[in-house]
């Protein structure tokens, strides 16, 4: 049995008994969804960061730093400032007015069944992109590092193992699986920092001089083909402390910032994030949460620097990827495990391997648990039931089906699309949550002539033109050359130049959403206004 | 929890024996003075550190050979500017906590005022 297998095990056989622990106190709503309100300040932090570090930033970022050099850092960047908009704008209000979901506080002074079917909407969409994207992740990740284990059978494990955890242990276990996971990316992310440094001597000057003997090269037109650019003229060569190496060209610096606009906005409108604020039991505890989860993704992100700069120049580019048939096969996620591999031996890498594992869990367990609410808290019980009476346990056994529905239905999805390139899913998810999530959450709670036609349409809005914006776009669209697998959907020539939408998506949505408002007028919602206010900036009758 | 509640009926106010009158409570003056106070400081963070944080792509994306400049040794502007934007957001988030403090207790006297039925 090999390393790797063991500490899985070991993971595993940790997260069942918190998941045990925790199916003993969960009983009620508030236990299912929010923990019973009971995770202390401190703890939510951790749990938030490690409900947000997906692998698609552990093991993504290293990766794009080690094949793009500076360029890649531009998303750790953004994925700590976009805490900003959470902690100015978004936790405390929310914490203050809503119960369960992120339709809590769209619903709060808005007509009830059309926001919360929009917004129910928004937040499977947004989930399951998120969620096939990490778990076609674990697929590959687990069958490369475990070779006995074949990539559909990986992605059921996953699967399975994420319902039990939600299932059984509703939020308290998703929690504590989280917290578990976070703490084990921070100790092998500083683990793996200290071993590169020490390669240096713990001289930042003879790291970045390393980090400058790397080049790389691209054309300001066209992709770069055996040495030579389309045009004829030679490719531009920079190193990799050098920006362009990624974001060049025409389109470069546009798609750059829209890339910005996507992370900024985007956090604060992900359903998985915003639940968790309901775990705390004050708007204070949110504030806490979000301090510590500061601290510690802007610490994880800053380290990203030695993971990534690390691979490139201790594996080199090159050397990260598989053999297949004597041929290596590039492949960015292994960034991250094989430079493990070169600092710390098989040992290492197993570790390594086994936080990965965690890493996808504990972010799939995530967004489960907030889509199941979103499904039997929003359409099922205010929508289809109309808000009847129904006794607690029922609502909790209607969350657990709708888990299970949901976790298959991701099951089914990721093995289907297993052989096409989904790290665009991402992207989509955080342009989908800033393009129709964000805009209705700000306006309802800063706007006071905001309405439900005003949120409707802007959700509606954002999120069409997001998913329209990313079919057409270089993410979906583009020609693989023939020899190569296809990486893209589409093959032909992008409609849309931007790699990500949010930068005319977002300004979409918001567009809509307070156009709608002033061409419609509904006096109940602005008296609404008031009440909201208050509590939300007081906490008064704050569940 | 009362289970009797439809789920879109915010709580009822804990020790108010009717609703407060929600419209005279943001007429209050102790309530207005929060609420300025808070966008006293929550509207120019929230301005600094978009400006702030959108210079980087800008400047970086548009700029690439003037970022590029070594600052010492191997490390650049661009690495530099970007490694700011970590420590300005947690400068910011310790800003806003020392002045939520005091947001808090205006809040809490606001609450305390609704709860004893002042108005």
């Amino acid at each position: 049995m090999s390393t790797s297998l063991v500490m899985f095990l070991v993971f595993i056989v940790i997260t069942l008994g918190i998941t045990w622990w925790a199916s003993r106190r969960t009983a009620t709503t508030a236990e299912f969804y929010s923990a019973g309100r009971s995770i202390t300040g401190f703890q939510n932090g951790w749990a938030v960061a490690g409900d947000y570090m997906s692998a698609a930033s552990f093991l993504g970022i290293a990766g794009l730093i080690a094949f793009y050099g500076y360029d890649g850092f531009m998303y750790s960047v953004g994925w700590l400032v976009a805490y900003l908009t959470v902690l100015l704008l978004v936790a405390e209000p929310l914490r203050n007015t809503g119960k369960f979901t992120m339709a809590d506080v769209l619903a709060f002074r808005l007509r009830s069944r059309s926001v919360r079917t929009v917004a129910a909407i928004s937040t499977l969409t947004v989930s399951l992109f998120y969620m096939i994207a990490q778990m076609v992740g674990a697929g590959s990740l687990v069958s490369l590092l475990i070779p006995q284990i074949g990539f559909n059978t990986a992605i059921v494990m996953v699967g399975v193992l994420m319902l039990v955890y939600v299932i059984f242990g509703g939020m308290l276990a998703t929690t504590w699986v989280q917290i578990v996971k976070a703490v084990l990316l921070m100790a092998g992310t500083i683990l793996l920092s200290i071993l590169v440094m020490a390669e240096f001597g713990f001289s930042f000057t003879a790291f970045a001089d390393a980090v400058a003997g790397v080049t790389g090269r691209f054309c300001e037109a066209g992709a770069l083909k055996d040495g030579v650019c389309p045009d004829g003229a030679a490719p531009i060569v920079r190193d990799f402390t050098q920006p362009g190496l990624y974001y060049h060209g025409r389109w470069g610096p546009l798609s750059l910032i829209s890339l910005g606009v996507a992370l900024i906005f985007g956090t604060a409108g992900l359903p998985h994030i915003l639940v968790r604020f309901y775990t705390v039991p004050s708007a204070q505890q949110a504030r806490v949460s979000v301090v510590w989860a500061m601290i510690l993704i802007g610490s994880f992100y800053i380290m990203t620097t030695f993971l990534g700069f690390g691979a490139a120049t201790l594996v080199g580019k090159e050397n990260i990827g598989l053999l297949k048939d004597g041929v290596l096969v590039p492949n960015q996620n292994l960034a991250a495990p094989l430079l493990a591999e070169r600092l710390g031996g098989e040992v290492f890498l197993s570790f390594v391997s086994a936080i990965a594992f965690a890493t996808i869990l504990a972010v799939v367990a995530g967004l489960t648990i907030a889509s199941s609410s979103a499904f039997a808290h929003d359409v099922w019980f205010s929508v289809v039931k109309r808000g009847e009476q129904h006794d607690e346990r029922e609502q909790v056994r209607v969350a657990r089906i709708a888990a299970a529905v949901i976790g298959a239905l991701s099951i089914v999805l990721a093995i289907a699309l297993k052989s096409l390139n989904v790290a665009f899913l991402v992207g989509l998810a955080f342009a989908v949550a800033a393009s129709a999530n964000v805009p209705a959450i700000l306006l309802t709670l800063y706007w006071r002539r905001f309405n439900t036609t005003g949120m409707v349409l802007g959700m509606t809005v954002g999120l069409l033109a997001s998913l329209v914006l990313i079919v057409l776009s270089p993410a979906v669209m583009g020609i693989d050359p023939p020899t190569a697998a296809a990486r893209h959907l589409i093959q032909a020539d992008p409609v849309f130049p931007l790699d990500n939408p949010a930068l005319v998506s977002v300004p979409l949505g918001f567009l809509a959403a307070i156009l709608g408002s002033l061409f419609s007028r509904n006096s109940a919602a602005e008296d609404a206004y008031a009440e909201l206010d208050v509590r939300a900036n007081t906490g008064v009758g704050a569940v | 929890m009362p289970q009797q509640l439809p789920p879109d009926a915010p709580e009822p106010v804990p020790g108010a024996a009717h609703a407060p009158d929600w419209a005279a409570v943001e007429r209050d003056p102790e309530f207005r003075r929060l609420k300025a106070e808070k966008r006293r400081f929550i509207l120019p963070a929230t301005l600094f550190f978009i400006a702030y944080y959108f210079a980087l792509p800008v400047l970086v994306g548009y700029f690439p050979e003037a970022m590029g400049r070594d600052v010492f040794g191997e490390v650049n502007l661009a690495y530099l500017f970007a490694l700011s934007q970590f420590f300005m957001a947690w400068a910011l988030m310790w800003l806003y906590v020392r002045r939520a403090r005091g947001f808090d207790a205006m809040a809490e006297r606001v609450a305390a005022g609704i709860a004893g039925g002042a108005r």
